[in-house]
């Protein structure tokens, strides 16, 4: 019998064991797989910031060939249901205030012959309580102006057309920014409750006490917990960034290889983290709320929902601790920007750092808990 | 205190009226019948014991009696109300106390009292005088403003018991109020009820403990959810009368004695009992043999009373047989020493509470070594620094040589170690959980496939290799957990309370089993709450209050607590007796 520090044949004992614990249990397989899926159509499909179905209204004054031009273009624009003709500026007024339509059109009479000769504006009025939808609303009503060479004016504003032009995702698609960035969060949960679960599992049970008195080491314990988690929680990964590229059609300009390196350290960077939560939890329960209480805001300071850089400062030096952060770089980059390696390589050595400092802490908790 | 009450039903009823009817009662959950068509019938003013081992359907009838369960056939009135019609009324009429004290750790003494006041929709600020006759009668006066999580197991069970009693109930249902409760605080429970009983009110008492079943006016024996006994235990220990001998004084070759007299076709059952070996002879069958046997060894062989105990067995068919298997293919343990654990000045410290006090003791190889004492005496906190489970604070713990502190990995490739609730993963298989703990203790090739193929034989689990630990019957789970704790033949094994929540019969096999290791030069160290398997060990030692207090052989520390009004005391009187005299104030305390 050997009692070095690691020994292969403990170590795949163990490995065997975690990797059952997880499959042959009804209820961790479903805690593990079903709801990462669920989220990921659910966000994707339902929670989406895109404009649609919405009604516009328009003024008319021009009789001319380009006025028709853009109605035509109007009506055909899948994101309104209605185009509203109206035949007064008091009447477009009246629609926008009683949130009849999101935003208002006001064509002046001069309008083909201006867009003839190259200028042309419209004037266009939103319904400022919903600012959210309404400025989505002007980007695309821009958008079609700017297709038959007129442009847009805020009412009542000098005409400064402001040209936005959106690098990477050029029509806003909002799945495109989602679903990346849903493929780190829900993998970091899952990786985050396996790992939280597992220690704190087995000592509710008792077995923990029956692994310590075995001549088992703790770093052999956390890697043997640790491999498993890790596997999955990778595995969850790629599955959802495959559905990004052929479920959701995403652009995916990046190299995968890389994508894969920093998923890996991501994933393993969590695994530290949730091994930590598990080794001061004496129960699942204590197990289960501390991970929500490390990943809820974990997510929120990520990057994911605001950006880092709006952050104060001393947030910003945090942001940087937290695994997903990095990830949330890579994924969305490899994505959509084709990120250059050296970019990345920015991004994946932290990851590496926070699974190091994750991973060695856990084994010094694990084993203070002899003391 | 509850007397006005009780002493109203009793007189409205009279004493030994029916107080509660059980009549053809019957509850199943899924597919496991918990109570199978129960005829029974509980008296006031008497203490009724609801035995019966683990799963036997205590609980379940206790619930049904309270109204918490509804009956799936017959029907129970409690106090002249239906319990499933008038169930408000039973609320009233009944006062009942969970396994798990159903306190609130959270709150004071006096809070949790208030509050189970008031959920009775009682005026908590006009019952002083209530309160205090309760903290009076539980002696629970001086801890009025400690949180109930921070009092000790006996000192809960009081709580429990006050609140439970707040409502001046006619029946008191008692759900295993002994579990976890060392024997001075049990003392002081019996105490109580028994003043309670006195004045008319019905008490029942639920408990797997055999010995507590023989305290009680009357009995309803269960087992696997029949009943298999009701009425006052005399009645059936008296049936075994004649039947119970001891051979005294066996002394060092009491096991090879045991299972002997196990393998005699006249012998039901056999227990160790200290340096003797206490036997119970088949119905109508001779002495002959054993008397045969007795001379042999050379010792006198004395008619002893029968036990309660004695009569459940015999109930069930008998005991195991003496042989273990696992020992017969045992090779004896070589040591090269003949101290095989020793610890000496061991000392814990938790912040400025000190757990274990400087204790200091050597185990001879092949010994059967127990520790005894009340809850927070610093029994399981000795025993995990032995078994590197926890750091001591000072002092030092060796096994077979192995410093704990120093030789972690080697002192620990010599111990196996079995826990409470036998610790298997419930989530795998039982030949994975085999596979596990060879693996886990570093046992490779045809070597480790041998081992595990020979601990399914010897136990004989291969019916049984792809089920779930959990579907296994008690017996066959307390197999696999000694199996896995086996695996790499360790020199000296550590039992954790092995036996707690495990009927007698189970307790036998498994007690063949380490009789037969010990035998074979294993070194057994076990922590115990059941008195009679203290009389198993060869030395015990005996801790209160964080110290070692008494050293000795079992019959030794029985022979302590001899006095003129208990000339033959047993493991329970001097178990309470050192403790008691070794701090006159515990008893207060606990």
């Amino acid at each position: 019998m050997s009692h070095a520090m690691l020994s292969f044949t403990r170590l795949r004992a163990q490995f065997v064991k975690e990797v059952l614990s997880v499959l042959r249990d009804p209820r961790s397989r479903m805690l593990v797989f079903v709801p990462p899926i669920l989220q990921l159509l659910v966000f994707a499909f339902a929670a989406t910031l895109e404009v649609r179905n919405v009604d516009v209204a328009v003024y008319n004054q021009d009789t001319g060939r380009w006025s028709h031009e853009l109605l035509q273009r109007l009506d055909g624009a899948r994101f309104i249901s209605h185009v509203r003709h109206v035949d007064s500026p008091r009447r477009l007024h009246e629609l926008i205030d009683r949130g009849e339509v999101i935003a208002a059109l006001a064509i002046p009479v001069d309008f083909s012959r201006a867009v003839a000769t190259g200028g042309g504006h419209a004037q266009v009025l939103v319904d400022g309580r919903r600012s959210n939808a309404g400025q989505i609303t002007v980007a695309y009503l821009s958008t079609i102006a700017a297709g038959i060479g007129a442009g847009l004016v805020p009412d009542a504003q000098a005409p400064a057309p402001v040209v936005v032009r959106h690098w990477f995702n050029p029509n806003l698609v909002y799945r495109w920014f989602i679903v990346p960035g849903l493929t780190g969060i829900l993998a970091l949960f899952s990786a985050l409750l396996i790992t939280s679960l597992s220690i704190a599992r087995e000592r509710e049970l008792g077995t923990f006490d029956q692994l310590l008195v075995s001549p088992t080491s703790t770093p052999e314990i956390i890697i043997s917990k640790s491999l498993p988690a890790l596997a999955i929680g990778t595995l969850l990964g790629l599955f959802m960034i495959g559905a990004g590229v052929f479920l959701f059609n995403i652009p995916f300009t990046g190299s995968f290889g890389l994508l894969l390196a920093s998923l890996v350290l991501f994933i393993l960077s969590v695994v530290g983290i949730g091994l930590m939560i598990s080794a001061v939890s004496a129960t699942q329960q204590q197990a289960i709320l501390g991970a929500f209480a490390i990943g809820v805001p974990a997510v929120l300071m990520s990057g994911f929902a605001t950006p880092v850089e709006n952050m104060p400062v001393a947030l910003q030096w945090m942001a940087q601790a937290i695994p997903l952060t990095h990830f949330l770089v890579v994924v969305e980059g490899t994505f959509l920007k084709a990120m250059p390696a050296a970019d990345i390589l920015a991004n994946l050595w932290p990851l590496a750092v926070i699974a190091l400092v994750t991973l060695t802490l856990a084994t010094a908790l694990v084993r203070s808990r002899l003391q | 205190m509850s007397a006005r009450s009780a002493n109203d039903a009793a007189r409205r009823r009279g004493k030994d009226a029916i107080a509660v009817a059980i009549e053809h009662v019957g509850k199943r959950f899924g597919k496991i019948e918990a109570l199978r068509g129960l005829d029974a019938t509980i008296r006031y003013g008497r203490l009724t014991g609801l035995v019966g081992p683990d799963g036997a359907g205590k609980t379940t009838l206790m619930r049904i009696m309270t109204g918490l369960l509804t009956p799936d056939a017959g029907r129970v009135t409690l106090a002249g109300f239906d319990v499933v019609e008038d169930n408000d009324a039973i609320h009233v009429a009944s006062g009942y106390m969970p396994q798990r004290f159903g306190l609130y750790e959270d709150l004071s003494v006096m809070e949790n009292m208030r509050l189970y006041a008031r959920l009775r929709g009682m005026d908590a600020d006009h019952h002083a005088e209530l309160f205090d006759e309760l903290l009076d009668f539980t002696r629970l006066g001086p801890f009025t403003t400690r949180l109930a999580g921070k009092l000790s197991g006996g000192m809960k069970q009081k709580l429990g018991l006050a609140c439970a009693l707040m409502a001046r109930p006619e029946v008191l249902l008692l759900d295993e109020p002994g579990v976890g409760v060392d024997p001075v605080s049990r003392q002081d429970l019996w105490r109580m009820v028994q003043a309670l009983i006195d004045e008319g009110m019905a008490v029942v008492w639920s408990t797997a403990y055999l010995d507590e079943a023989e305290r009680c006016q009357s009995v309803l024996l269960l087992n696997q959810g029949r009943l298999l006994f009701d009425g006052p235990p005399h009645e059936l220990t008296a049936q075994l009368e004649g039947r119970s001998f001891r051979l005294e004084n066996v002394g060092a070759a009491r096991r090879a004695v045991l299972t002997e007299a196990l393998g005699l076709p006249s012998v039901s059952d056999g227990v160790i009992q200290g340096a003797g070996v206490r036997v119970v002879l088949r119905a109508d069958a001779e002495t002959e043999q054993v008397q045969a046997l007795a001379d042999r060894t050379q010792v006198q062989l004395a008619a002893v009373p029968a036990r309660f105990e004695d009569a459940f067995i015999d109930l069930l068919g008998g005991g195991p047989g003496g042989a273990s298997a696992l020992a017969e293919r045992l090779p004896p343990v070589e040591l090269g020493t003949d101290v095989a654990v020793s610890c000496r000045h061991l000392t814990k410290r938790f912040g400025d509470f000190t757990a274990t006090d400087s204790v200091s003791f050597e185990v001879r190889k092949g010994e059967i070594f127990g520790l005894l004492g009340p809850n927070g005496a610093g029994k399981s906190t000795t025993f995990k620094m032995l078994c590197g489970l926890l750091k001591p604070s000072a002092g030092e713990a060796h096994v077979v040589g192995h410093d704990l502190r120093r030789a972690t990995g080697a002192a620990k490739g010599q111990l196996g170690y079995m826990a409470q609730k036998f610790s298997l993963y419930g989530l795998l298989s039982v030949r994975q959980n085999l596979e596990f703990s060879a693996g886990v203790y570093g046992l490779e090739g045809s070597f480790r496939r041998e081992r595990i193929g020979e601990m399914i034989d010897t136990f004989d689990l291969g019916q049984w290799l792809s089920a779930t630990p959990d579907a296994l019957p008690l017996g066959h789970r307390q197999r696999l957990a000694l199996a896995c704790s086996l695996m790499h033949r360790p020199p000296v094994l550590f039992l954790d309370e092995p036996t707690s929540g495990v009927d007698p019969i189970t307790r036998r096999e498994f007690w063949t089993h380490i009789n037969g290791l010990a035998r074979k030069g294993v070194t057994i160290m076990v922590t115990t709450h059941f008195m009679d398997e203290a009389e198993y060990c060869d030395r015990v030692a005996m801790l209160s209050r964080a110290r070692l207090i008494a050293l000795d052989t079992p019959d030794a520390l029985k022979r302590m607590a001899v006095a003129p009004e208990r000339p033959d005391p047993t493991m329970e009187d001097a178990f309470i007796h050192l403790v008691e005299s070794a701090d006159p104030e515990l008893e207060v305390a606990a």
